[in-house]
């Protein structure tokens, strides 16, 4: 049971590294981002190429997976984004499903539609059991020990960023009310900009780290921008502790789910966030006053 | 007076097209029988699409799960026929009224939260109830589907044929029956209403609209209809499988009634002969870049203005936060 | 002179958002066929007032009646179908209808026709002429079938007006009728506003000292979400706490 736990959460961690791009995305620009997931895979897909095809090690892979989308996030922002952030949103929804489509049909034509293996350095390979036999036994995969780890530095790294530096009272000063921000001079089109790239990049980021565990092909941007969706959607869009929680919540359920009662796969987390959502609209996180 | 009158009276007058293009449609399986099949599927996606322009269109609700209630009507229906009686129309009832039920119930979820969550509820219904159709396979079959659902002729006298113009009338009289009883509703007061819930549900509670029962019954109105669709694909093709509720259909029909134009009911009608068009020619020639060539003209479409270029007049936007409404 | 009834009355209002009260402890009561004025310094809370008194907001203590009924808990839409009705400050209209179908969605609403999905919009010949009346009314006739929102504001300004008119209201709540309007069109707001149907009570916001002073009869002065001070036009020109809120010294408040 312990195991499940651990692997809930790891999952859940990782889920957070992928959303939380979408939720400060969401809360700063009001924008549907639909293509949040198309970054996760194009990070995903350039670690496997450059491990697979240039020998490059993994760990190195992560800060180029994070640079590249960063990068494509960056640009896209500027030139495709920027012009939908005033549209209805159903304007951004179709637009970002359009992205989405694009993406995973270029993705097919470019790489094939296989699943792509990823092979972990050796020293990610093993497992640490603790209490074997015993009522709290707990397997901790070492790669899932390592996706823990991992998230939980960048989160205490993002955490400091928007509480303790001068770009985070921007950026926070830009969610709560954009029109104001700008009128105390700050120039909130960049704040979009980094804010966007970054975000874009922890999903690429995500979606290096996670190939493994998730399973990386071209449809990945469709098979889990639902889950993306249901993070932000119940975890807010005013922190990032909400999404945080959300996230692990989620992590677990799922996981918890599918081992106990398998015959309902994801049901449980559609229904749970579906009684979440029906209970609290704003989500369950959101602070008062919050979007 | 009377000038007044009828300009208010004016767009629920019939179009001297309109009784025109309803004899094309059905003379059309009689003109191609060997396109019969095409013509049944446009009609079952017009009335989907149809179905989802009367809320998104009309009452202003991003939804992006109507493909519950398709799904829901045709599994039921398809059930209803294996497992009760296989007459076509009593089975379509069958379908329409459990879709009905459905969507009242889903109606309670979508009057409460922002668009975000709106979106996610109805996406997660969808989802939902694609995990059930996958897990309960042993009452529907699962990913294999629903197999072998044989249906009785149309009131008692049409068979269905193997050239499928059977079944093309029987959509089509669906549909323009369906068609024509929404036709009347968005033309009426409650259309109006529902038409200043979508341009400004603020100023609608103010002027004594009780906005949240009114998207309630809009709603499951347009469920009932979904479903109505739904029953009809699984009765005429004779099976139903998973991607009755498969996010595609809910984007697709979005999609149709984006070409065809949102808010006006042809526009489902429209957007859906062309989309299916589209996808058959553009599909013999390049299966899997039918998604790539989609996805980019959703973009293109967005980022020139859906209104500047489809439908000049019929452009609506949600009303900004602060400031003017208009 | 003896007293008309009150029709709408608030006891004790208040409204906190968080630290901030926005209403304090409000007392307001209007009579029957008033001609009463809620003015303030900005950000005294005049709007949020009329949001408590529709039912947009929640109070967080007090009690709202209306013609006797406490309203306090209440639905919006209810309230307005018991005749309490406003405008807003800043126009909600909506923008892809024409004034002429707004008018006859309006009124179709109000005669209990909202329901009604089989009859054309238009069909019922009452409606349509009661939309004759208002668009006249309001200086609309010529303008009635062009999107309201290619409309000039003005024009827009007077829809909104005709938008709560149409509810045949009890009770009329105005929030700054004439605010942002061109000089050259606030003729016919004013005209209209003047000619009001006199069982209609009025309470109106405004910052415009001469339409205060010509239509009021009564005056309500709110100064940090509180009452200040009530009584006659008169009495309000001449009290030196409202000048010294208003002016910052002893001048009399005149208009002109």
């Amino acid at each position: 049971m312990l195991t499940i736990l651990f692997d809930g959460i790891a999952y859940g961690m990782l889920l957070f590294i992928l959303a939380v791009g979408l939720s400060v995305t969401m809360g700063l620009m009001n924008f549907i981002n639909l293509a949040h997931g198309a970054f996760a895979m194009v990070g995903g897909y350039i670690t496997v190429v450059l491990m697979q095809q240039f020998g490059v090690p993994f760990l190195l892979c992560l800060p180029v997976a994070f640079a590249g989308a960063g990068l494509l996030g960056a640009l896209l922002e500027r030139t495709l984004y920027r012009p939908m952030y005033a549209k209805p949103h159903l304007d951004q929804v179709l637009f970002s499903m359009g992205l989405t489509f694009m993406a995973v049909a270029a993705t097919d034509y470019f790489m094939g539609s296989q699943q792509q293996i990823m092979q972990l350095p050796q020293w990610l390979r093993g497992r640490t059991e603790w209490g074997t036999g015993g009522p709290f036994e707990l397997g901790m995969g070492h790669y899932r020990l390592f996706i823990i780890a991992v998230c939980a530095a960048l989160t205490v790294g993002l955490q400091y960023i928007l509480a303790q530096t001068r770009f985070g009272s921007r950026l926070r000063a830009s969610v709560d009310d954009a029109r104001v921000a700008a009128g105390l001079g700050i120039h909130v089109n960049v704040v979009f900009a980094a804010t966007f790239a970054v975000g874009s990049g922890l999903a690429g980021l995500g979606g290096a780290l996670g190939a493994e565990v998730l399973g990386l092909e071209p449809t990945f941007p469709l098979k889990f921008m639902v889950y993306f969706l249901i993070v932000v959607a119940v975890g807010g869009t005013s922190s990032i502790t909400g999404p945080l929680l959300a996230a692990l919540l989620l992590g677990v359920a799922d996981v918890a789910g599918k081992y106990y009662v398998p015959k309902l796969g994801a049901f449980m987390v559609y229904s749970l966030m579906l009684v979440i959502l029906l209970w609290r609209p704003q989500g369950l996180f959101v602070r008062k006053g919050g979007r | 007076m009377k000038a007044m009158q009828d300009s208010l009276l004016a767009p629920s007058r019939l179009k001297a097209w309109e009784p025109a293009l309803w004899l094309v449609a059905f003379a059309a399986p009689w003109l191609l029988p060997g396109h019969a099949l095409i013509v049944n599927e446009m009609a079952i996606v017009a009335l989907f699409a149809v179905s989802l322009d009367l809320i998104l269109g009309y009452a202003g609700v991003v939804s992006l799960g109507h493909a519950a209630f398709f799904g829901f009507g045709a599994y039921t229906a398809a059930l209803f026929a294996k497992l009760v009686m296989p007459d076509p129309v009593i089975g379509l009832w069958v379908g329409m009224a459990a879709a009905t039920a459905l969507g009242a119930l889903c109606s309670l979820t979508i009057l409460r939260g922002s668009d975000l969550t709106r979106l996610m509820v109805t996406l997660g219904m969808a989802l939902l109830l694609l995990e059930l159709a996958n897990k309960l396979d042993g009452l529907t079959g699962g990913s294999d589907g629903l197999q072998g659902v044989v249906m009785g002729p149309v009131l008692g006298r049409f068979e269905f044929d193997l050239m499928g113009q059977t079944a093309a009338w029987y959509a089509l009289s669906v549909l323009f029956v369906l068609f024509a009883l929404a036709r009347r509703l968005v033309h009426s007061p409650l259309g109006a209403t529902l038409k200043a819930v979508r341009d400004n549900p603020l100023r609608a509670m103010a002027i004594g609209i009780a906005v949240q029962r009114r998207l309630a019954v809009v709603y499951t109105l347009a469920a009932g209809v979904a479903g109505a669709a739904g029953a009809l694909l699984a009765q005429t093709s004779g099976f139903a499988s998973l991607d009755v509720f498969a996010l595609d259909r809910s984007a697709d029909v979005m999609l149709m009634l984006v070409i065809g134009g949102v808010g006006w009911l042809y526009g489902g009608v429209l957007g859906a002969v062309v989309f299916k068009l589209l996808h058959d020619v553009i599909s013999g020639i390049t299966p899997q870049y039918w998604t790539f060539w989609i996805g980019l003209f959703l973009v293109v479409l967005m980022l020139l203005g859906r209104d500047r270029v489809l439908k000049p007049w019929a452009a609506w936007g949600k009303p900004k936060a602060q400031g003017e409404s208009a | 002179m003896s007293a008309a009834p009150i029709v709408l009355q608030t006891e004790g209002l208040l409204k906190k958002f968080g630290g901030i009260t926005a209403t304090q402890d409000v007392n307001l009561s209007i009579a029957q066929g008033a001609r009463h004025a809620l003015i303030g310094p900005n950000g005294a809370g005049k709007t949020t007032l009329i949001n408590l008194m529709t039912g947009v907001l929640e109070p967080t203590a007090g009690r709202i009646t209306l013609e006797g009924v406490d309203i306090t808990r209440m639905a919006p839409a209810q309230r307005v179908q018991r005749g309490l009705v406003r405008t807003f400050q800043i126009n909600q209209l909506f923008a892809s209808m024409t004034p002429l179908e707004t008018l006859a969605m309006v009124v179709s609403q109000q005669q209990g026709l909202g329901g009604h999905w089989w009859q054309p919009l238009g069909a019922n010949r009452r409606v349509v002429e009661r939309c004759e009346v208002l668009l006249s009314l309001f200086r609309l006739t010529e303008v009635m079938n062009q999107r309201t929102d290619v409309l000039a504001y003005g024009k827009r300004r007077l829809l909104e007006m005709a938008i709560a008119l149409a509810c045949e209201p009890r009770v009329l709540l105005l929030d700054e009728p004439v605010a942002g309007v061109p000089a050259g069109e606030r003729e016919e707001l004013l005209h209209t506003v003047a000619a009001l149907p006199a069982e209609v009570s009025v309470l109106l916001i405004e910052h415009d000292m001469d339409l205060v002073f010509d239509f009021a009869t009564r005056i309500t002065v709110l100064v940090n979400g509180a009452v200040l001070t009530e009584g006659t036009p008169q009495d309000i020109a001449n009290d030196p706490q409202v000048k010294s809120v208003y002016l910052g010294h002893g001048e009399a408040l005149t208009h002109g």
